[in-house]
């Protein structure tokens, strides 16, 4: 398989701007939905329903037809570095209101974010949040295996569907290593992220990059924001975050590197991503040759049959 | 999206934690250790097929149906065997027609079937099974009238050896059809896959041939049951031993029970059209369960991968695994 990491320039476009692409980071992601909103808002997608799932803030499970930026809610009991948690049952806030509110915050004996010795769980546990998007990847089995063409790659090197010409066969959903693109129920046809096709024509960012109240979301260039990433994981493992990792970023995993890439804080299963990611039509070289010989066993087979019955007689 | 897991609220909600395994069948030994493993809440990791049942393994079943028995309306023919032949040949276009058709319903009209001859894609194997559809559904169906017409015999013997050409690749390119997947129990048995397919397809069409009677026909018929029986056994087998905790859902729950149904039913068909030579009925009732045999298999493989994809543990620990091995 190739490392190649312009899939727009492979695609046939000769003159292209570059692969634009996502970084997610999610040690900031504070967990507001703006990003979901703001998709649906620019991008016209209907609502999924007003269910709760008792997931925690989780009301949307997962990516699908209706949900193209999906935020994660993840408990944990584990100790997040230099960050406290606030779960002290026995804080008399009164107390706390009348030391701290009059007096300059260093004076002061408790605040909100200092408050005080005693109380359970020190540091024990943690909210990991996560805004999940089609992670547009290098090899990208749904456009692989699209049988219409419906799905296509752009000068930007993302992957969008054709609303016009996709037939609903829904062979690019279980073709997805990640579990992004779904079927809509009332139109069957398939739906995903278009990393905002109208709005980057335009230079525009996409909605929900453009929305991220704490840049969690970032939106530029891939190579750009492969070394941004990188400086932020090694800032992050000086300051004893060692758990900090990228995820997607590397061109020669099994679906070439992903257009958006996530920093993480746990395992990529914790947050619902597979762990090694292969595109599904790496195999298929080998499928098709197996296809041959077992089709050339079937032939063989039957002329035996006849050949046995021939004998037998 | 129906996850065995379903997250309870609360603390028994939190993720980190292994995710509670079912309990095994009585009597079952484990294949492997069990494996802790982690995931989001219990949820898939990937989007599971949508494909509607009775039409996605319907149209399985039916192509296999349909390819292998033009191979015996082609034997059959050769041998001066016209009743078999014919047989065969209507049988190969009803089960073809009834595939496309299969096809339409989970596409949802007509329309969208042509819509896949758009483009010319070696990438997709729906794209190139649509297109070999396209060319074996017409010869056929010439092959088929021809025979139960009597007109043109050249036209329909040549659509006959057109038909048993083309015939064995729609018996076993749904095979990648499947395999292409990201569903495991589908992508990771991608080798031995195509032959469970095409062994299912010769049960099949043997059966067809022993439906079909007449004395000296149901001879090449129940080999035809032996050699399919015989190569989806082994190919399964195969399959399961090499794809370890991913083949749990080939051996248990309702595909395990499917799968395990079709194998029993397609050894009892294969020995009945041996024993019932002088019994019509003996011969019908065998051919009838060895095409029931090959459904049943078609039908606990599509369930199977449902299974497997429904379940985040059949993702997440063999790439683990693949992680800690590669590094």
């Amino acid at each position: 398989m190739t490392t190649a990491t312009d899939p727009a320039g492979e695609a046939g476009y000769a003159d292209h701007p570059p692969r634009m692409g996502f970084f997610t980071d999610t040690t900031v992601c504070i967990g507001c939905k703006a990003c979901e909103v703001a998709c649906k808002e620019w991008n016209a997608v209907p609502a999924d329903g007003m269910e709760l799932t008792g997931m925690s803030y989780d009301n949307t499970v997962g990516l699908g037809a209706n949900t193209w930026r999906h935020v994660a809610f993840i408990e944990q009991r584990k100790p997040l570095a230099a960050q406290d948690p606030g779960m002290y049952h026995d804080t008399d806030v009164l107390a706390m209101a009348q030391r701290g509110a009059g007096s300059a915050p260093p004076d002061a004996a408790m605040t909100p974010t200092t408050p005080g010795t005693g109380g359970g769980g020190d540091g024990d546990f943690r909210w990991l949040m996560a805004s999940d998007v089609c992670k547009h990847c290098t090899h990208a089995a749904c456009l692989d295996v699209c049988p219409t063409g419906s799905l296509f790659r752009t000068e930007f090197g993302t992957v969008v569907v054709q609303e016009d010409i996709c037939n609903g066969c829904g062979y690019c959903i279980p073709a997805c290593p990640y579990g992004v693109i779904d079927q809509r129920k009332d139109d069957g046809r398939a739906w995903k992220c278009t990393l905002c096709y109208d709005r980057l024509g335009n230079g525009l960012e996409p909605a929900c990059a453009k929305a991220c109240p704490t840049d969690s979301i970032q939106f530029g260039p891939l190579d750009e924001l492969r070394d941004r990433a990188a400086r932020r994981v090694e800032r992050l493992h000086e300051a004893g975050v060692t758990d900090a990792r990228l995820y997607g970023e590397n061109p020669s995993d099994g679906v070439g590197g992903d257009g958006a890439f996530f920093l993480l804080l746990d395992e990529p299963e914790v947050y619902g991503f597979p762990p090694d990611p292969v595109v599904t039509t790496k195999d298929l070289p080998s499928m098709w040759r197996h296809v041959a010989t077992a089709a050339a066993t079937l032939v063989a087979g039957a002329a035996a049959a006849f050949l046995g019955a021939a004998k037998g007689r | 999206m129906n996850s065995q897991q379903q997250a309870r609220p609360g603390r028994e909600a939190m993720t980190g934690v292994a995710t509670g395994r079912r309990r095994r069948g009585r009597g079952e030994q484990p294949v492997v250790p069990d494996t802790e493993f982690t995931s989001y809440y219990g949820k898939p990791v990937i989007n599971g097929p949508v494909w509607k049942s009775p039409d996605i393994p319907g149209y399985l079943f039916l192509g296999g149906l349909a390819g292998a028995s033009s191979l015996l309306a082609a034997g059959s023919q050769l041998r001066g065997d016209t009743r078999v032949a014919t047989a065969a040949k209507t049988g190969a276009l009803g089960a073809i027609t009834l595939s496309v058709g299969a096809l339409v319903h989970d596409l949802g009209r007509p329309g969208r079937f042509v819509n896949m001859l758009r483009v010319f894609k070696p990438t997709s194997p729906m794209n190139l099974g649509s297109w070999l559809l396209a060319g074996y559904g017409p010869l056929a169906g010439v092959s088929a009238a021809s025979a139960v017409t009597g007109r043109l015999p050249k036209l329909g013997a040549a659509a006959t050896a057109g038909a048993a050409l083309l015939g064995p690749a729609v018996a076993s390119y749904t095979a990648a059809l499947v395999s292409d997947t990201a569903v495991p129990a589908w992508h990771d048995g991608h080798r031995e896959m195509p032959y469970v397919f095409t062994g299912s397809a010769a049960v099949a069409a043997g059966g067809l041939g022993l439906l079909a009677d007449g004395e000296r026909a149901s001879t090449p018929a129940r080999n035809l049951a032996l050699f399919g029986t015989g190569l989806e056994l082994a190919a399964s087998r195969l399959m399961e031993r090499r794809l370890g905790m991913v083949a749990e859902p080939y051996r248990t729950g309702r595909s395990g029970k499917l799968l395990r149904a079709g194998e029993l039913l397609a050894v009892a068909g294969t020995a009945g059209g041996f024993l019932s030579r002088r019994s019509r009925l003996a011969r019908a009732l065998s051919g009838a369960g060895l095409i029931a045999a090959s459904a049943l298999t078609k039908w606990g493989v599509f369930d199977a991968g449902i299974a497997s994809a429904d379940d985040p543990k059949y993702t997440v620990v063999p790439q683990r695994q693949r992680l800690r091995e590669g590094s």
